[in-house]
């Protein structure tokens, strides 16, 4: 389910920036004149960071004139998307951040919007998911894993840091129905923080843990972890030595996105306008240098495979979340 | 621990953290020393400050700055003014108003400011030796032995409420503990007691809810009880800060008595500055001599250093339950918690090996501050304690105007202001019928943790099994029934005692 074809995304660049052959080229180079980011979080959060690093990419490589930040949270996030879209005529020069949770929260219910209500600009960052286990642990694939499982089902839990039905929970649970496991059985046991869940594998209450790629990279540096599946197609040159979910006959990949969205009923050449400077921005200098600072990976879907990207996944998620008994 | 030192060491000493010791002290003798504003107060005025700061670190040494400086600056209205601006410097006006009153203000400035220091200097040490061992016990727990230990924490409330508080501290814990089940819940990704409203999806806001339990009903209960802030003029002539040898000898061994005394009620949940403090003086004056005896409220020396040493030590004692093992002993530290959760820092004994410079940072900047309040004190003390005379017009306005920016600039929700003022009017309310609110916020902050690993563990045991499966679990959970039975069952002999039934001892 990822969606990472580097061919249609030069193509696509390529369309965009024949668009503005008719305006001088170095005019081109600002674009968009002002951008409003729309934070539908409060301050410091994973929406705040990429928003406000986005914003401060697209303003120093000269891509967009300035940017302004506005944080609106409620009601994990619908509340600014209900904002975007009542108030849509008045916001085409707003970009909201999102992420994974857009496509959890509108399955679940808890707004009545879901993206389609909105105008997909592009997804822009990513972080696959990976399973770890502690340092000293005698598991140490994914295959001793399942067979720990199999031999102890109740005493073999699997913890994260969401909610049971969030992410890190999904994960798990397509990793095990991808091994041949009824994804319903196994013991998903939920933490608030990853310090909490860190405390939890290492007093051996966990067998294992759900988590985002990066932080496990992280961890497995300190070395407190050992990383035994990650999301991805292939392994991730960040962590070579951790192996995919792929390569250990799991046919699992998961990519938890983030991207930005805008008011329905954006101007066409005003979306091709953002789309164009988000594209840009990833040659830029300015942009490795915030992308290295926060250990994001570029996955780049614009427009249209957004849109596909975004289908698939809420198919994905949907399906398993009906058969979890969460929908 | 040496390692952990040298990297608190460069951490604490950074410009920008002296700058938060520094500014955290200063601000927190300032507004300690206005009356009726306590540390609680402050410091829920001060989160949105510190939680725009970013850095962890620095965020929480400038908050512990503020709430040894909010003990320090009581101490001064206490002896000056006879209006401690804090529970915890209550016994500090038994003997330093009466010093005052004698035209040796400067003289009981000077006690308590060295009294303060020691404790606070001596409770840092202990807090350094104490924290790490702890911790390292703390590892070993397991999601049954934090419920456990979360229902000792809410138990011990119970224990050091007042007398004929239990009952009321209780009721407000549950209701503190009620309140945080609103919002989506561990167990289940749906809303629960929303009442459909979007913006109590994500459950009440922390800072919100410390704003409406402390800062707002303080500004409320000025206007509405102008008596009790009434400064009576007094002499406030300071002149002459020096003690005599006499003097300082027969101090120093109150001082260090009471440190270690304090920083280990400090360390109990539940008790903290106020008992400490007050505890302080009475066993002093318990076995000091029958002639210095008769000094004790009459202005004795030793009457006030022992309240400063023990309640600066309890502060710095409440510090070892918060850092490793994420519970807070006191409202203050439950305030502290939730500004740490607030900046994606999990207090706990994980602590310290994942985030140690935050960890060594708080405890070197703590000798800091105590060297700093004791500058700040001791010289300056004649010029600061010119701000008793802030008229309450100029106060009440500034307390509102910090509370209500402070609710409104972390989430930039409207909502969040009216959640305040209702929660405000309900505090101020509840304040007048004399329940206690810290307990509601200790509640709060617990309740959810306490939900958490009791889902954890009822999940991981099919059951309640846990509960004699593992030891540890139920010695903790012994140890809560009888927090909760004994202040009864003390009470109860206390009074049979007074029937003249039983006189045992």
């Amino acid at each position: 389910m990822t969606f990472m074809k580097m061919t249609r995304r030069v193509v696509l660049a390529a369309a965009a920036v024949s668009m503005t052959f008719a305006t001088p080229s170095f005019a081109a180079d600002e674009a968009v004149e002002s951008i409003h980011f729309l934070i539908p979080g409060g301050a410091g959060g994973g929406w705040d960071g990429t928003a406000r690093g986005t914003g401060e990419a697209l303003t120093k490589a000269g891509l967009v004139g300035t940017a302004s930040y506005e944080n609106m949270s409620g009601g994990g996030g619908g509340k600014a998307i209900g904002y975007l879209i009542e108030n849509a005529a008045s916001n085409h020069g707003t970009l909201m951040v999102n992420s994974t949770p857009i496509v959890i929260r509108s399955l679940t219910g808890v707004f009545p919007q879901n993206f389609r209500d909105l105008t997909l600009v592009a997804g822009t960052i990513g972080d696959y998911a990976a399973v770890v286990v502690g340092k000293d642990s005698p598991i140490n694939s994914m295959t001793d894993l399942i067979a720990a499982y199999k031999a102890d089902p109740s005493g073999t839990a699997i913890g994260g840091g969401s909610v049971p039905g969030g992410m890190d929970h999904l994960v798990a649970a397509m990793a095990m129905e991808a091994a041949g496991e009824d994804p319903t059985a196994f013991k998903y046991i939920p933490y608030d923080a990853g310090g909490k869940a860190m405390a939890a594998l290492l007093s051996g209450e966990i067998a294992a843990l759900s988590t985002g790629f990066s932080e496990a990279v992280d961890l497995a540096n300190a070395g407190e972890v050992k990383i035994i599946g990650v999301t991805a197609d292939e392994r991730v040159a960040a962590y070579e030595d951790a192996p995919t979910m792929k390569e250990q006959g799991i046919d699992t990949t998961f990519v938890n996105w983030r991207g930005f969205f805008a008011a329905p009923g954006l101007p066409e050449e005003q979306l091709i306008a953002y789309q164009t400077a988000l594209t840009k921005m990833y040659d830029t200098p300015e942009w490795e240098e915030v992308r290295a600072r926060n250990g994001w990976v570029n996955i780049h879907n614009n427009g249209d495979d957004f849109r596909a990207f975004l289908e698939n996944q809420e198919q994905v998620i949907g399906d398993l979340m009906k058969k979890l008994g969460f929908l | 621990m040496l390692e952990g030192i040298l990297i608190g060491l460069s951490t604490a000493f950074s410009i920008t953290n002296i700058l938060m010791v520094v500014g955290g002290c200063l601000i927190g003798t300032f507004i300690g020393m206005l009356p009726g504003l306590g540390p609680m107060s402050i410091i829920a005025i001060m989160i949105p400050v510190a939680i725009s700061i970013g850095d962890p670190s620095a965020a929480l040494i400038l908050l512990a700055g503020v709430y040894y400086g909010a003990i320090f600056g009581g101490s001064t209205s206490s002896i000056l003014i006879n209006a401690p601006g804090v529970a915890s410097t209550v016994a500090t006006s038994f003997d330093g108003y009466p010093l005052a009153r004698q035209g040796k203000a400067g003289k009981a400035l000077t006690v308590a400011a060295i009294s303060s220091f020691a404790g606070g200097s001596i409770g840092a040490v202990l807090l350094m030796i104490f924290a790490p061992a702890l911790a390292s016990v703390a590892l070993l727990f397991h999601s049954a032995e934090y419920f456990a230990l979360m229902v000792v924490g809410l138990s011990a409330i119970a224990a050091f409420a007042g007398t004929g508080q239990v009952i009321k501290a209780l009721l407000m814990t549950i209701l503190g503990v009620i309140m945080a089940t609103v919002g989506e819940g561990a167990l289940f990704n749906m809303p629960r007691f929303t009442m459909g409203l979007m913006d109590l999806q994500s459950g009440f806001g922390f800072i919100t809810l410390a704003m409406a339990m402390f800062a707002l009903p303080e500004a409320l209960y000025l206007v509405l009880d102008p008596s009790r802030s009434k400064t009576e003029g007094g002499t406030n002539e300071i002149k002459d800060l020096r003690i005599t040898k006499a003097e300082a000898k027969a101090i120093t061994p109150v001082i260090g008595r009471q440190s270690i005394q304090g920083f280990l009620i400090g360390v109990l949940p539940g008790a903290g500055a106020t008992i400490a403090s007050f505890l302080g003086y009475a066993v002093e004056r318990n076995i000091a001599p029958k002639e210095e005896q008769e000094q004790f409220g009459k202005g004795s020396v030793k009457g006030l250093a022992a309240p400063e040493s023990a309640n600066n030590a309890a502060c710095t004692g409440s510090f070892v339950p918060l850092l490793t093992l994420g519970i807070p002993g006191s409202g203050t530290t439950a305030i502290l918690l939730g500004a740490l959760i607030a900046l994606n820092v999990s207090p706990g004994p994980r602590l310290m090996i994942d985030q140690p410079e935050i960890f060594w940072a708080v405890i070197i900047s703590m000798y800091l501050g105590n060297v700093i309040l004791l500058i700040l004190n001791l010289p300056l003390i004649p010029y600061i304690a010119k701000i008793l005379a802030v008229p309450r017009n100029f106060l009440i306005p500034f307390i509102l105007f910090f509370t209500l920016m402070g609710a409104y600039i972390g989430q930039n929700n409207s909502t969040e202001l009216l959640i305040l003022v209702g929660f405000g009017i309900c505090a101020t309310v509840l304040r007048f019928a004399d329940y206690p609110l810290a307990p509601l916020l200790i509640g709060f902050i617990l309740g959810r943790m306490l939900e958490d690993n009791f889902s954890r563990s009822m999940q991981l045991y099919d059951g309640i099994s846990f509960i004699y499966e593992r030891p540890m679990t139920l010695g903790l959970l012994v140890l809560a029934v009888i927090l909760v039975v004994l202040p009864s069952y003390r009470a109860r002999r206390a009074r049979a005692r007074a029937e003249g039934v039983a006189d045992g001892d």
